[in-house]
């Protein structure tokens, strides 16, 4: 019997991308918690998203997932680049005439285009906040790292490329409700979880998840530029 | 009508190919789009010419020949229609109409529009059958009982007459539709029991050996298929294989 074995095959590489993108989506949950305390104005807002920066850098649990984070969105683009890879060279010549839009959403088609943008973000957004916490100068306030006026200042009009900040952040956090608004219910086709009866709460969940999450994401930026000015 | 035909010319699997453009006039609304590739074969005969080969045989739906991609489309704008299912009503007098041939690795052109589909013949001979006795003392089929809704499902799996419209329409060449339609007919009926794991992982490991692309799940295979396969078909065999993968047998 020739068996590849269930690490080779092209369905091995679905249910990785299935699994990580699907964690990925339990991890902007967390995260999007914590970035909603931005809403707190004044001191005592200050005081609770540092207290939150505090804790995800340094409670164990926390770390460990943190971990697990980066390994999926690093196994999650590699894969991901793998797939497209090798779905090019399924099709070396191509359509002089496709219709992609007659039967196939938008977002479907341009995951890797989508997943691009959201990387690039990613680059940038580590950059400017988790690098800064982590490794860089930051100011301190009551004993802790002052993430809140990091944040504030960087999303600020005094901040020279502020606007441009909220547009790019706004920009990148609609490619990825368009790869959640896909990518969330095909996690589950993926993996086999299909059902006549759950199947379509999957689809309408992924589509105000993929909405929601984002579009609450992209408000913070836009509430502190437009309270700072 | 008069129409006006982009048609991919190909002068046999090595050659480059190129797009040709004829005019044809007096086109009939009631014609099937084979019916107007005779007529234009016709035209390239009497006018010297080679005609355009393309693959047909019932004309009625059933055998899966006619592999045609049509304004962009496998089997042009119709649903649930084969190239001989539709006619040239679905398009308007003086339009212009592209003909391409099935685009993917694992189907080779041949010449002009038709396509060495045999990659499907081999995913089914990895493992898409079931193995009985036949001796003299067979079991009759009937004599097995399958609930309605498992025949109905299986039956309806089983309508995939292998055309790779789905291929054809998928970004990504992925043969996912066809196979899991295959894999499906058998896994649920009684009968395909047996063998349900090492089908499952022979024809997908087949499947991969061709060539064709990864799912993304984009829902273009099943919104272009003749038969109307449903997804549900590659979420159980992805289910499937995954349950074979996890038995080490
Ligand atoms: C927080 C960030 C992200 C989340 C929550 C996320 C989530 C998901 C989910 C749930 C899927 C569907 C999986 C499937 O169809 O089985 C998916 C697919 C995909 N993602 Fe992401 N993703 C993220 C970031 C990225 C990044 C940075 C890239 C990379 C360059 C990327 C590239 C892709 C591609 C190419 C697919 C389609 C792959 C396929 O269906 O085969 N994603 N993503
Ligand atoms: S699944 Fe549909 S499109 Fe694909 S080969 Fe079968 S009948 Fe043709
Ligand atoms: S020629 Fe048989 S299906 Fe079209």
């Amino acid at each position: 019997m020739s068996n590849n074995g269930l690490l080779k095959s092209s369905l091995a590489k679905k249910y990785l991308m299935a699994l990580t993108g699907l964690f990925l989506c339990t991890f902007l949950v967390g995260h999007l918690a914590g970035n909603l305390q931005l809403f707190i104005q004044g001191a005592e807002g200050q005081q609770a998203f540092n207290e939150y920066a505090e804790f995800m850098t340094t409670f164990p649990l926390v770390k460990l997932l943190s971990y697990l984070t980066y390994a999926c969105v690093l196994f999650h683009i590699v894969d991901g680049i793998v797939l497209t890879i090798r779905n090019r060279k399924s099709r070396p010549v191509g359509y002089v005439k496709e219709k992609g839009s007659a039967n196939a959403s938008w977002a479907s088609r341009n995951m890797g285009v989508l997943g691009t943008i959201i990387a690039v973000f990613l680059v940038s957004h580590m950059q400017t906040f988790w690098y800064k916490m982590h490794f860089g100068e930051m100011p301190m306030h009551d004993g802790l790292k002052d993430l809140h006026t990091v944040v504030l200042a960087f999303f600020s009009p005094e901040n020279s490329l502020g606007i441009v900040a909220v547009l790019g952040y706004v920009l990148a956090q609609m490619a990825l409700a368009f790869h959640l608004v896909h990518g969330f219910q095909s996690g589950f086709q993926s993996l086999g979880l299909r059902h006549p009866k759950y199947t379509p709460a999957i689809e309408k969940t992924g589509y105000l998840f993929g909405i929601g999450v984002p579009l609450l994401f992209a408000i913070i930026p836009v509430f502190l530029y437009i309270t700072q000015l | 009508m008069d129409l006006t035909l982009n048609v991919w010319r190909q002068n046999g699997p090595e050659d480059k190919g190129h797009m040709e453009t004829y005019p044809v006039s007096g086109v009939s609304p009631d014609m099937s789009f084979l019916e107007m590739m005779d007529m234009l074969n016709d035209q390239i005969i009497r006018d010297g010419g080679d005609p355009v080969a393309f693959d047909h045989d019932c004309r009625e739906g059933i055998c899966g020949m006619c592999s045609m991609f049509i304004n962009g489309e496998a089997h042009g704008p119709g649903r649930g229609v084969t190239t001989c299912q539709l006619h040239m009503r679905s398009f308007k007098d003086g339009d212009s109409i592209t003909i391409e041939p099935w685009r993917a690795s694992a189907f080779p052109v041949v010449k002009d529009l038709a396509v060495d589909r045999s990659a499907f013949d081999r995913i089914i001979q990895s493992g898409g059958y079931i193995s009985v006795n036949t001796s003299g003392e067979t079991l009759d089929a009937n004599a097995i009982p399958v609930p309605k809704p498992q025949a109905d499902e299986a039956f309806s799996a089983a309508t995939c007459i292998g055309c790779g419209a789905c291929v054809a329409s998928c970004k990504n060449a992925s043969a996912m539709l066809f196979v899991s339609a295959k894999v499906s007919q058998f896994a649920l009926l009684p009968q395909g029991q047996p063998e349900r794991a090492s089908r499952v992982k022979r024809m997908v490991d087949q499947m991969d050996e061709e060539g064709f692309g990864n799912c993304t799940n984009t829902g273009a295979c099943a919104v272009e298929c003749p038969k109307g396969i449903d997804l549900s078909n590659i979420a159980r065999m992805n289910r499937d294989f995954l349950k074979a993968s996890a038995d080490s047998e």
